[in-house]
């Protein structure tokens, strides 16, 4: 099948995985290493943590299985797995039916471990942690299927972790959380919270998080999110991306983008260039600006990718320019990489 | 992950595997009055559909399906299966079964998979059970069973939000993960490719609330529109008509979930070259749950306790065969590749001979096959059994 393309990027080598990825919401965390000149890649499926390292020359394959409280082997699912970068230090972190799990970021030591507190949930609700971002320069939040967002404090150093907050502001299910990844506008927030419903929350972070403005749902799940220079940027269950003002919470932008279901969006800081990818097997790459004389909020396509019979369930940018990303999609055992012409 | 995905997967997996069976039982039945006693007849035939769609809507079993739980593995949803399979007069080889469950599963993946909307897995639920009640039609009692069924899906799963559809949909997918048995109605009809994989289409009607992708629109400060253009992407997308009915009757709009088998169409699976990717496979037989097994025991026991026995006939005269020859099916048994072995959990149910008794004479009072009204008051008695268990 002939594939979409408008010659910006061109298909490079793809990266074996040693399992499929599981059709699960932004299921692809991608952590360049410049300096080291490597690159490194993981996805979930089932218990399980599929990491991958490219240095150029080769790959080296890692699985980690999610151990709980360092002792058995789970039988837990993960829902999500994401390098959160701190000032510090990086922190590998994965969610499951069970918890939360806290890893160096090569997957060797971990560092902590949450349990989610099965009690706070009706008894016939799936009881799972989901969205994972870092925060604030000091902080990772995590999602919960309650509708919590928790806090973890974190110090530069060691395993003296602790939930300094617990956001109670959503009803449903969290699917993704974002941070500010550019620069804020004064009194905007630097993190947003998205949720099964499609409510949004943007907060601002610190020894308490505040919360500055809620964008209401409009019927469709928002399972992905981003933050950039105070435009939020979420992907809907109905396929449309739409991007708000954080502070106001006002729609500024509306895109009939896919056929199906956004499973992942992400963003390059250093352009402005949005990642979209979704069941219908498209992966799409967008350029968000403002009009500096009107301030307007401005969107155009810059490529489309069809990634023959595949539902997407993982996209990311591989580095802040946006030159090159990464997909992968359901019952696939692979990463395919794309990169600028 | 999700607590309600075993009662879709099971009412999906029940249904594909009756029009399996149909389809083979009547490619293989003789008329009557040529019939040899070993042979299938037209009577036999709906004989064995009734009593199998009777065990499945059984009450009990009903409620104790719909309890909030997690899915089972394949291996012990497999063993339920089988047990499905023989609650009537007919037999099936391991081989049999085994071909029959890998085509149920597979034909269920594809329309997981193909659902435009998550909750559309509903709208092929209630295809597989308006297609159900077509088998049943002559037989009023076991019709009210499905209606039943019917209703406690609508109240379970009507007030579910879009979200908690793709959390099932997302557990459903994780269950049916690295399956790629090539199946021949699917590889001749072009929806699935020789390596296993399914067609993805990128052109057609776009599920009920989603918009064809190409337009964006900007905004203003106040909330004007200031600015529209447009995109091309590779698809070929168009609106959809109308939406699916949700309701006791009516048209699914959905094609997904009806019978695309017919006498003529051959159900063949291949089992070369297919799931490569073993990873998970080896992990489920690392961490078995012994709660399943628990589960699976009492649902097992529930469906064994249903089990009607053909008083003095001879096991092997009626068997169904889901391949073209006995040698077929020897050879398939021999051959099927080590990492697909279901290794089916074979668990007694326990039957005290008294029972076994029991059950013998109350067949021996029964007719053969018309279909008559007091055919609800079998259930019952069958149900009163199953009570002193």
């Amino acid at each position: 099948m002939a594939a979409a393309t408008s010659g910006m990027y061109r298909k490079e080598k793809s990266i074996q995985l040693k399992s499929s990825s599981a059709a699960l919401y932004n299921n692809l965390s991608v952590l360049p290493l410049p300096g080291r000149q490597l690159t490194c890649f993981s996805t979930v499926h089932g218990p399980s943590l599929s990491m991958v390292t490219a240095d150029g020359l080769g790959f080296s394959h890692r699985q980690l299985q999610a151990k709980e409280g360092g002792m058995t082997v789970s039988t837990s699912l993960l829902t999500q797995a994401a390098w959160c970068v701190l000032p510090s230090r990086v922190l590998l972190v994965l969610t499951s039916q069970k918890g939360i799990q806290m890893y160096e970021s090569d997957g060797s030591i971990m560092v902590y471990w949450h349990a989610l507190d099965v009690t706070e949930h009706p008894p016939a609700q799936a009881v799972f942690a989901r969205g994972i971002a870092a925060a604030g320069g000091r902080f990772i939040c995590v999602g919960t299927s309650s509708g919590l967002v928790l806090v973890f404090d974190i110090p530069p150093k060691g395993t003296n972790i602790m939930v300094s907050e617990v956001l109670e502001r959503h009803c449903d299910a969290i699917t993704d959380i974002a941070a500010e990844l550019g620069q804020a506008p004064d009194g905007a927030g630097d993190l947003v919270t998205a949720d099964d419903a499609g409510t949004l929350c943007v907060w601002s972070t610190g020894e308490e998080f505040a919360l500055l403005s809620k964008i209401p749902a409009f019927g469709c799940t928002c399972s992905s999110v981003k933050l950039w220079n105070g435009i939020v940027a979420a992907g809907y269950g109905n396929g449309q991306i739409r991007l708000y003002e954080a502070t106001t919470g006002l729609l500024r932008a509306e895109v009939n983008a896919h056929a199906r279901w956004i499973y992942a969006l992400d963003l390059a800081p250093q352009t402005g260039k949005l990642l979209s990818g979704a069941e219908d097997s498209f992966v799409h790459v967008w350029k968000l600006s403002r009009n500096l004389d009107t301030d307007d909020v401005e969107v155009e396509h810059c490529h489309g990718e069809c990634v023959t019979d595949t539902q997407v369930c993982g996209a990311r940018f591989c580095d802040p320019e946006g030159n090159s990303f990464a997909v992968t999609g359901y019952d696939l055992s692979e990463i395919f990489r794309y990169g600028r012409t | 992950m999700s607590a309600r995905t075993l009662p879709l997967l099971f009412l999906n997996l029940g249904g594909e595997m009756l029009y399996i069976l149909d389809q083979r039982l009547r490619a293989q039945s003789i008329p009557g009055d040529k019939a040899r006693k070993d042979e299938w007849t037209d009577v036999d035939r709906k004989r064995v559909m009734n009593d199998i769609i009777t065990t499945m809507f059984n009450k009990k079993f009903m409620e104790e399906l719909f309890k909030p739980q997690e899915l089972y593995s394949k291996k012990a949803l497999r063993t339920v299966y089988d047990r499905l399979a023989h609650a009537s007069i007919m037999r099936l080889n391991q081989a049999s079964m085994d071909k029959l469950y890998d085509l149920m599963t597979m034909a269920f993946k594809y329309q997981v998979l193909l659902c435009p909307r998550p909750k559309d897995i509903l709208l092929v639920t209630f295809n597989h059970l308006d297609a159900i009640k077509d088998f049943i039609r002559d037989a009023p009692g076991i019709l009210n069973q499905v209606d039943e069924t019917f209703r406690q899906l609508t109240e379970t799963y009507s007030c579910l939000s879009a979200g908690e559809f793709q959390l099932i949909r997302q557990t459903l997918l994780i269950f049916f993960q690295d399956m790629h048995i090539r199946v021949s109605i699917f590889l001749k009809d072009k929806v699935q490719n020789s390596n296993g994989r399914f067609v993805l289409p990128i052109s057609g009607p776009v599920p009920w609330g989603t918009e064809v992708p190409g337009l964006i629109r900007m905004f203003n400060h106040n909330g004007d529109e200031v600015k529209r253009t447009e995109f091309t992407t590779g698809g070929n997308y168009v609106l959809p008509q109308r939406e699916g009915s949700f309701d006791l009757y009516g048209d699914r709009v959905l094609k997904l979930g009806t019978n695309m088998y017919s006498v003529s169409r051959p159900v063949e699976t291949h089992m070369s070259g297919s799931s490569k990717n073993l990873a998970s496979h080896a992990k489920e037989n690392i961490v078995p749950n012994p709660l399943a097994k628990e589960e699976l025991n009492f649902l097992a026991r529930l469906l064994g306790g249903l089990e009607i026995q053909k008083p003095g006939g001879s096991e092997t005269g009626f068997r169904l065969n889901l391949f073209t020859t006995d040698e077929e099916e020897e050879n398939a048994a021999l051959t099927r590749p080590e990492e697909l072995s279901y290794k089916v959990i074979n668990i007694e149910a326990t039957q005290e001979p008294g029972r076994r008794a029991e059950l013998s004479r109350i067949m021996g009072e029964l007719e053969v096959a018309e279909p008559r009204p007091g055919s609800a008051g079998k259930g019952e008695e069958l149900l009163a059994l199953m009570d002193g268990l």
